[in-house]
């Protein structure tokens, strides 16, 4: 689809005209940024303060809406190497292994936000900035992960074995997040927590109201649009990338 | 696995064509020694492991620095830790399962980063026996390296930290640690055998999938120290069960795709 429209261009050499695909990817990125600033406007403003916090947390809790969707944003991306990964090595089409290469890298990214306004947020509410709660073991450790795919990537150079190489480590650092998770979930308490069970020791939680889950929504919309509108822009340019490497050999 | 299967019908040909020239009897062609059930499966892992322990018998390159390693490591905690820890169990359990994490990459660096030095890993390859008794065979010597490295460990820990881990369930803990770290261990240093800076990303690419058996152990080191009964840490070893299950299970599938180029 648009491996066409980028070779005609090539061929062509009309750079300034835009084609199907760019004008997409065009909508989207307004899109997002519209997006973006509607979460800023409705995480500032239009979400009510909570009733139970006062001073510094009232003021921490409304990052939550920006944490929760740099967590969404992540999530989706790690969940988009996980197919990425299994398709490539499956069908052996270098565009899948693009795809796990453009959602790790702004996974980790995005992720590394999740962590930031965490730190921030549990500074006032939990006065200190890192604890070792199995949450941010397990996404901390998760970021390290992917830091590790990046730098394992770079290491190789032949193109397929960078492909082929990238999938079977996405694939194991996809499942070992659960089991981190878990063992992370046991390790701080002397008995194991049942499945899914509230956690009654919580500290800072608070319940939400009609404004607040509406906020949540826009949060969830816009950072899933942040994703998609950065992983298809890095999805396009790893695709010339590697189109300027055919050529440059070609000529070579 | 196309890959694969052009090699058997290349290797068949040569059979073929080896057939009729005057040759020596013993090297009349090359076969796929795919069959023969699951006795002759495990008589290859046992070769392939075989001839790993008879190389470090002669060159004695793994286990001793491994061993030596560790040694040094349990006396420089011991260092580190003397002034500022009233208990020594209070860091036992994580200084030993830190030791293990740290001394097995060492291992596992070489496990395909000395087939690549000594130029033996095509020989290695063009051995006629599945992909996958050749990663079994790697895990089961690279198990016997760290196992040993541990049993080393438990005296010098004792003397330096006044604390005996030859319990049986700390020993039941580091056993399914090991299966676990060598068999994702394995995989990964045969991905990063072929790259830039191989010695150094390894354990940038296993320290992070291995927080599970890391947690795991630490805990249930410290759950039989404190006399804990079973009930109180064998999710612990459910933990360490599973994730060798699963990891285990994958690799194998994965472990095909590899070489697929070579």
């Amino acid at each position: 689809m648009s491996g066409a429209s980028i070779s005609s261009q090539g061929r062509t050499a009309t750079a300034s005209r835009l084609r199907g695909w760019d004008i997409a990817q065009l909508i989207l990125n307004i899109a997002t940024a519209l997006a973006m600033a509607a979460l800023m406007w409705a995480s500032l403003v239009y979400a009510k303060p909570a009733v139970n916090l006062a001073g510094n947390e009232q003021l921490a809790q409304r990052i939550f809406y920006i944490h929760m969707g740099c967590n969404i944003g992540a999530f989706a991306a790690f969940i988009v190497s996980l197919i990425g990964s299994i398709t490539y090595l499956v069908s052996r089409n270098l565009d899948w292994d693009r795809v796990t290469q453009a959602s790790i890298e702004v996974g980790t990214i995005i992720g590394l936000g999740t962590i930031i306004t965490g730190s921030v947020w549990s500074k006032p509410t939990w006065n200190t900035y890192w604890t070792w709660d199995p949450r941010l073991t397990a996404s901390t450790i998760t970021v390290l992960i992917y830091v590790a795919y990046i730098l394992f990537r770079n290491g190789i150079d032949n193109r397929i074995t960078k492909a082929r190489f990238g999938s079977i480590y996405a694939l194991f650092a996809f499942l070992s997040i659960p089991l981190t998770y878990y063992s992370a979930r046991w390790f701080r308490s002397i008995h194991p927590v049942v499945f899914n069970g509230e956690n009654a020791d919580a500290q800072g939680g608070f319940a939400i109201g009609p404004s607040m889950s509406q906020t949540l929504l826009i949060a969830t919309i816009s950072f899933s649009l942040l994703f998609s509108a950065l992983m298809i822009a890095r999805w396009r340019q790893l695709r010339l990338q590697d189109r300027v490497e055919e050529l440059r050999e070609e000529v070579e | 696995m196309t890959a694969t299967s052009q090699v058997k019908s290349s290797r068949a040909e040569v059979t073929r064509s080896d057939a009729g020239q005057p040759e020596p009897a013993r090297l009349s062609g090359v076969r796929m020694r795919t069959g023969g059930g699951a006795g002759a499966y495990l008589r290859k892992v046992g070769a392939i492991a075989a001839k790993d322990l008879r190389s470090e018998w002669r060159a004695k390159e793994i286990l001793g620095t491994m061993a030596a390693f560790s040694v040094l490591a349990v006396i420089i905690f011991g260092l580190a830790f003397d002034l500022r820890v009233p208990e020594a169990d209070m860091v036992v359990p994580g200084v030993f399962w830190v030791i293990i994490l740290f001394g097995g990459v060492m291992g596992l660096n070489r496990s395909f980063g000395a087939e690549v030095d000594r130029g033996s890993l095509a020989a290695l390859l063009l051995a006629p026996v599945d992909r996958s008794a050749m990663y079994f065979g790697k895990i089961l010597a690279s198990m016997i390296f760290m196992l040993a490295t541990e049993l080393l460990m438990l005296p010098v820990m004792l003397v330096i930290f006044d604390i005996s881990l030859l319990r049986p369930w700390i020993l039941a803990g580091a056993f399914l640690g090991t299966v676990g770290y060598v068999s994702v261990g394995t995989l990964f240093a045969a991905l990063t055998a072929n790259t830039r800076a191989r010695e150094t990303m390894l354990p940038i690419l296993l320290l992070p999938v291995m927080v599970p058996i890391f947690l795991a152990g630490v805990a249930l080191t410290a759950a039989v120290l404190d006399g804990r009964t079973f009930e109180d840490f064998r999710h612990w070893l459910g933990i360490l069960a599973a994730y060798d299950l699963i990891f285990l299970t994958i690799a194998f599938m994965v472990f095909d795709l590899i070489w697929e180029d070579a």
